[in-house]
C-alpha cells in the first residue's frame, strides 16, 4: 500500500477515533524502511501517478509480531489495574 | 541475508543518488496531497477550501520532509557538507577577514611545522646507524676544572690515547676515531681547485657505524697507515664535481698535490657529523707517524659500540684503568685522568639543543597567539551574526548546529591556512638548515609522513582553539533577547566584548613574554659582538690560503711565495697594512702545544706542563691588526729559514709563566715543533680567540720559518670598504701562483661574527617571531576596539549631544582600549620574569632579569597600543550625534 491508504486504513479501522496527523506517517515509514521491516516500490497507482508501495518483509513480520505480544501484554496489565480501581 | 543486501542497496543510494531520493520524497508527499484533495473536493468542497482541509490534516510538508530526511543514514555526511557549503559561502563573502584569518594561520602553522621538521631531525629521529643507541663518543676529562676546554667536561682524544685503548681493552666492541681536517682539491679537468673539508676516520669507522658505500668499498685496513692515499668521496662531492658517474671509483683525485686513489662513494642521507664535509681520507693518512704517538695533543673524536653482554660503565672503567695509567706516566704532561662518555645523539645535538627548545617554545607562543587572533576574529564575526543566529535558533534549529557550522568555518580556515603553512614550510626548512652555521646532523632534513601528520595535528588543535570559544558563546537560548534588543539598549552585549577582551589580554600576554625572550637574546648577542677581540676589526679583509706541499716543498719556496705576496698587497691603493699568519683573532682555536721554558728549574713530579695557543706571524701582523707591543720588538725579515728561533708571547703567557721577571731574552722549548731553544723577544697584547671565551696564553712563531705554511690567514687592513679591494687581492694571488685556491674572503667583523653566528641566528628568528606577534596583537586590539565602538556609537552619540567633548570621548575609548593592554603587559611581564629564569645560562654576562631589555618592552607595547586604539578612537569623537542616534 502507498502513504495515502494507509492513513485512510488507520482512520479506517480506528472508527474515526484515531486523527493522526497523516504527515508524520512519512517520518515513521522511511525509519521503518531504513531498519529493514518494510520494502518499497515505485509503481503506478490506481489514478495512474507513479507512488511508492511499502510491504512488510519477513523480518518485518516478525518484528511485527514482537511488538504486537508486547503491546497486548501491556494493555493487558494496565485493564487489570483500571479494572481494580 | 537478503535483508542486510537490501539495506546495504538502500545505504548506497541514499549515500550516492540522494539528490534523487530527494526528489522522489517530494514526490511521494505531494501524492498524498493530491489524493487527499482530490477527496475532499469530491466530498463537495471548493478547491482553495480542498486544499487548505488536506494541508490542516497533512501537517507542515517542509518540517515534514526534513524530519523524514533525518531519518536517512548518512544525514549526519549531509549535515556535515552543508556547514561545509555555507562555511566557504560566508569565508568567501568577506574575503578580508577570510584572507587575514588563512595569512594567520598560515605563518603560524608554517613556522611551527618547519621547527618541528629540525626539532625532530635533530632532536627526535633516531640516527641511521646500526643499533644507534649502543653508539657512544668518548672524550677525556681533566680533573682539573680549568684544564677542560671551554668549560666542558668533554676533551677532545689524543691520538696515542686512543691506540693504547683499543689494543688493551676489550669492554667495548669496536672503538673508531677521527679527526677534522682540510685540503686542496685540484681540478682534474681545469676546473678551479677547491678548498674541502674533510674528515680523517679509522678504517673500522663505517663498519662500527653500519654506513656502507653506495659504490666500491670502505677502506682497508692496510690502507689505514700515514703514507695511505685512498679516499672515499661523499654523495654531494661526487654530485656536484664529479657528475654522479661512478666510474670515479678507483680513479684518481688530487689532494693538496698528492695523488688519492677513490675507493668508494658514500650514500646520499649520510651527512655525519655536518653537511659540509666532501671527503673522507683514513685516519692516518698524511699524519706524521711520531703525532699518532703524543698523549699530550689533543684533537679527535672516538666512537665506540658496546657490546649487549657488557654495560657501559663497566666498558668505560675499563678504559678509565688504562688512560689513568697513561696520566701517572706522563705527569708532566697534560693527559686526562679519566674518560667520560656521551651517547652520540646528545654528542650531535649539543649546540644546538638548547637554541632549538627555545626556538620551539617562541613558535609555541607564536602559534597560541595565531590561535587567540582567529578566534577573536571569528568571536567579532560571531557579534555581527547573532541576529542571523538567533533567527536560526527561533526557527529550529538546535544548537548543537549552529555551533557545529561556527565551528566548521574556524575548521576550514585553519585547513587551508595549514596547507598553505605546511607548503611555506617545506621552503623555510631548506633555508633554516642552510642558514644555521654547522647545523649538526646525520641526514639530510626533509619533511615526510611524521612532520605532516603533526601538521594536520596543530591544524586541529588551532581549529579547536580558535571554533571552540566563538561556537560556544554563540547561545540560541538568549535568542529571544538578542531579536528584541537593538542599538537603543546601551552597552551591546556585554559577555560578547568581556570574552573579546579576555582574549585579547592573553594575547598581549604571550606577546610580551615572546618580546621580552627576543629582547633579551638580542642584548646578549649585542653584547658578544661588542666585546673587545684584542685586535682592530673594522675594515679588515681576510682570507685563507693553503700552500700544497708537494709544490712548496722547501723553505725558501714558501718564503718566496708569501713576502711576495705581502710585498704585492702593500703597495696597492688603500691598504694600511697587511698581516699574514696562521689565524686571524676571533678566527677560532687553531691548535695548542705544551712547553718548557729553559731558564726555569724543571718542574716537580706532579706539575702539569703549561701549554699555549699556537700561532704564527709574519712581519708587520701585529702592527697591521694594531696589537700592542707591550715590550721588546716584533719579528724582522731576519727571523728567518734557519735564524727563526725566536718567539713573541702574549702578555697572558707573561703574567702566567713569568710572574714578576722580564720574559725577554728568556727561551722556550716547544717539543712538538722543534727541540731548538727559542728566544723570547716580545710579548704583545692578548687576543681572544674566539668571543665569549676567556683568554688563553698564546705565542707565535715567524712566517718566515718557512714551515708550517698549510694553513695561512691573511688579513687586510683597508681605507674603506675591506670587500672593495678582495678583487685586487685575488687577482695578486693569481698573478703569483695560478692554481691556489683563496677561501672565505670575507670582513674581519664577518669571521667573528661567525662564531657568533648562531646566537644571532636565533636571536633572529625569536625576534621575528615576537614582532608577528606584536603585529597581531596589535590588529586585534584594533580590531576590539573598533568593534566597541559601533556597539557604543549611540551611547557616544548621545553623550556628545549633551555636551561631552571631543577630547573627552577620545579619552574614553583609549582608556577602554588600552585597559585590556595593561593588563597584558603586566600579566606579561610577570610571567616573563619567571620564564626567563630558564634563559639565563644561554646569555652572555648580563643577567635574565635585565631591567632595560624589560622597560623598553612595556614602552614599545604601550606604545605600539596606543597607535593601534588611537584611529578607532579618533572616529569615535568625530561621531556626529545625530547620524549616530539615528543608526540602528
Amino acid at each position: 500500500m502507498h502513504g495515502w491508504a494507509i492513513a485512510k486504513r488507520i482512520q479506517q479501522m480506528s472508527g474515526e477515533v484515531l486523527q493522526v496527523q497523516q504527515g508524520s506517517l512519512y517520518p515513521a515509514l522511511h525509519r521503518l524502511e531504513q531498519q529493514g521491516w518494510i520494502k518499497a516500490k515505485w509503481q503506478e497507482s490506481e489514478t495512474g501517478r507513479q507512488a511508492k508501495f511499502y510491504v512488510l518483509t519477513v523480518a518485518g513480520r516478525k518484528q511485527l509480531e514482537a511488538e504486537t505480544a508486547n503491546w497486548n501484554r501491556l494493555s493487558a496489565a494496565i485493564n487489570l489495574i483500571v479494572a481494580e480501581a | 541475508m537478503m535483508r542486510w543486501l537490501d539495506q546495504l542497496r538502500m545505504k548506497l543510494r541514499l549515500l550516492f543518488g540522494r539528490g534523487t531520493e530527494g526528489a522522489r520524497l517530494d514526490d511521494e508527499l505531494q501524492f498524498h496531497l493530491e489524493r487527499q484533495i482530490a477527496e475532499n473536493r469530491a466530498a463537495g468542497m471548493s478547491t482553495e477550501e480542498a486544499r487548505a482541509a488536506a494541508l490542516r490534516a497533512f501537517g507542515n510538508p517542509a518540517l515534514l520532509r526534513d524530519e523524514t530526511r533525518a531519518t536517512w543514514s548518512w544525514s549526519s555526511l549531509e549535515a556535515f557538507g552543508r556547514d561545509v557549503r555555507y562555511g566557504v559561502r560566508t569565508l568567501v563573502r568577506t574575503p578580508a577577514f577570510s584572507l587575514m584569518a588563512i595569512l594567520v594561520m598560515a605563518l603560524c602553522i608554517g613556522a611551527a611545522t618547519s621547527l618541528f621538521t629540525i626539532v625532530r631531525s635533530v632532536l627526535l629521529k633516531p640516527l641511521p646507524f646500526r643499533d644507534p643507541d649502543r653508539l657512544v663518543m668518548l672524550y677525556e676529562h681533566f680533573r682539573n676544572p680549568k684544564d677542560n676546554v671551554d668549560g666542558f667536561n668533554y676533551n677532545v682524544v689524543a691520538p696515542g690515547d686512543y691506540y693504547d685503548w683499543r689494543a688493551q681493552t676489550h669492554g667495548f666492541d669496536d672503538m673508531a676515531i677521527w679527526r677534522y681536517q682540510q685540503s686542496n682539491l685540484s681540478g682534474e679537468r681545469g676546473e678551479m681547485p677547491e678548498l674541502v673539508r674533510g674528515i680523517g676516520g679509522s678504517w673500522n669507522l663505517f663498519p662500527l657505524l653500519g654506513v656502507a658505500p653506495v659504490y666500491g668499498r670502505n677502506f682497508a685496513k692496510s690502507e689505514d697507515r700515514p703514507d695511505g692515499l685512498a679516499a672515499m668521496l661523499t654523495w654531494s662531492l661526487f654530485e656536484r664535481r664529479f657528475a654522479g658517474d661512478p666510474s670515479i671509483v678507483g680513479k684518481q683525485i688530487h689532494l693538496d698535490g698528492k695523488p688519492y686513489t677513490v675507493v668508494g662513494v658514500l650514500p646520499k642521507w649520510f651527512a655525519y657529523p655536518d653537511a659540509k664535509i666532501q671527503v673522507w681520507v683514513p685516519y692516518q693518512s698524511g699524519m706524521q707517524p711520531d703525532t699518532l704517538k703524543h698523549h699530550d695533543f689533543h684533537f679527535s673524536r672516538v666512537i665506540a659500540r658496546l657490546r649487549p653482554t657488557i654495560s657501559l660503565a663497566t666498558a668505560v672503567s675499563q678504559v678509565e684503568a688504562i688512560q689513568y695509567q697513561l696520566h701517572l706516566q706522563n705527569l708532566h704532561a697534560p693527559v686526562a685522568e679519566d674518560v667520560a662518555p656521551r651517547s652520540i645523539t646528545d654528542d650531535l645535538a649539543r649546540n644546538v639543543k638548547k637554541p632549538l627548545l627555545i626556538l620551539m617554545a617562541a613558535v609555541g607562543c607564536m602559534l597560541l597567539i595565531g590561535c587567540l587572533n582567529v578566534a577573536n576574529l571569528l568571536v567579532a564575526r560571531g557579534a555581527a551574526r547573532q541576529k542571523e543566529i538567533a533567527i536560526r535558533g527561533a526557527l529550529g534549529a538546535p544548537r548543537f548546529a549552529v555551533i557545529r557550522q561556527q565551528f566548521t568555518e574556524s575548521m576550514l580556515v585553519c585547513l587551508v591556512g595549514g596547507g598553505a603553512g605546511v607548503l611555506l614550510s617545506l621552503a623555510a626548512t631548506q633555508w633554516i638548515a642552510r642558514t644555521w652555521k654547522g647545523f649538526p646532523t646525520a641526514q639530510a632534513v626533509h619533511v615526510d609522513g611524521v612532520v605532516i601528520g603533526f601538521a594536520c595535528l596543530i591544524v586541529c588543535a588551532a581549529a579547536l582553539l580558535a571554533g571552540v570559544l566563538p561556537a560556544t558563546s554563540t547561545s540560541a537560548k538568549a535568542a529571544f533577547a538578542i531579536l528584541q534588543s537593538s542599538s537603543r539598549t546601551a552597552g551591546g552585549n556585554l559577555s560578547r566584548t568581556a570574552l573579546r577582551k579576555t582574549l585579547l589580554t592573553i594575547e598581549i600576554g604571550v606577546t610580551v613574554v615572546l618580546l621580552i625572550g627576543a629582547g633579551l637574546l638580542l642584548k646578549s648577542f649585542v653584547r658578544l659582538r661588542a666585546a673587545d677581540v684584542g685586535s682592530t676589526t673594522e675594515n679588515v679583509l681576510t682570507l685563507r690560503y693553503s700552500l700544497p706541499a708537494v709544490k712548496y716543498d722547501k723553505p725558501e719556496k714558501v718564503n718566496g711565495f708569501n713576502e711576495a705576496l705581502l710585498d704585492r698587497l702593500r703597495v696597492l691603493p688603500g691598504v694600511r697594512g697587511v698581516a699574514l699568519g696562521s689565524m686571524v683573532p676571533g678566527g677560532g682555536y687553531g691548535g695548542d702545544n705544551v712547553f718548557t721554558i729553559k731558564e726555569h728549574p724543571p718542574l716537580k713530579a706532579g706539575d702539569q706542563l703549561p701549554d699555549a695557543m699556537y700561532r704564527t706571524a709574519a712581519p708587520g701582523y701585529f702592527r697591521a691588526l694594531e696589537i700592542p707591543l707591550i715590550e721588546g720588538r716584533f719579528f724582522g725579515n731576519d727571523d728567518r729559514l734557519e735564524r727563526a728561533d725566536k718567539i713573541i708571547i702574549s702578555r697572558e703567557l707573561a703574567k702566567q709563566y713569568f710572574p714578576g721577571e722580564d720574559p725577554i731574552g728568556k727561551h722556550l722549548i716547544v717539543p712538538a715543533r722543534d727541540a731548538t731553544p727559542r728566544e723570547i723577544v716580545g710579548v704583545v697584547g692578548d687576543t681572544l680567540y674566539q668571543v665569549g671565551q676567556p683568554v688563553k696564553p698564546t705565542f707565535y712563531f715567524p712566517v718566515l720559518a718557512g714551515k708550517d705554511a698549510d694553513d695561512m690567514a691573511l688579513a687586510i687592513r683597508t681605507d674603506g670598504n675591506p670587500l672593495a679591494i678582495s678583487t685586487a687581492v685575488q687577482k695578486q694571488i693569481a698573478e703569483l701562483d695560478p692554481e691556489l685556491p683563496v677561501t672565505d674572503v670575507l670582513p674581519l667583523e664577518t669571521v667573528i661574527g661567525d662564531s657568533l653566528s648562531n646566537a644571532s641566528f636565533s636571536a633572529t628568528l625569536v625576534l621575528a617571531f615576537a614582532v608577528l606577534s606584536l603585529v597581531l596583537a596589535s590588529v586585534g586590539l584594533y580590531g576590539v576596539l573598533s568593534y566597541l565602538m559601533t556597539q557604543r556609537m549611540t551611547e557616544i552619540g548621545i553623550r556628545i549631544a549633551l555636551g561631552a567633548k571631543r577630547d573627552q570621548v577620545l579619552r574614553l575609548m583609549l582608556g577602554d582600549g588600552i585597559k585590556p593592554a595593561v593588563l597584558g603587559l603586566v600579566i606579561g611581564l610577570v610571567g616573563s620574569a619567571i620564564a626567563v629564569q630558564l634563559m639565563e645560562s644561554f646569555l652572555y654576562e648580563m643577567k635574565a632579569l635585565d631591567p632595560l631589555v624589560f622597560v623598553s618592552v612595556a614602552v614599545v607595547l604601550l606604545l605600539v597600543s596606543a597607535l593601534a586604539c588611537l584611529v578607532p578612537a579618533l572616529r569615535a569623537s568625530r561621531i556626529e550625534p545625530m547620524e549616530a542616534l539615528r543608526t540602528e
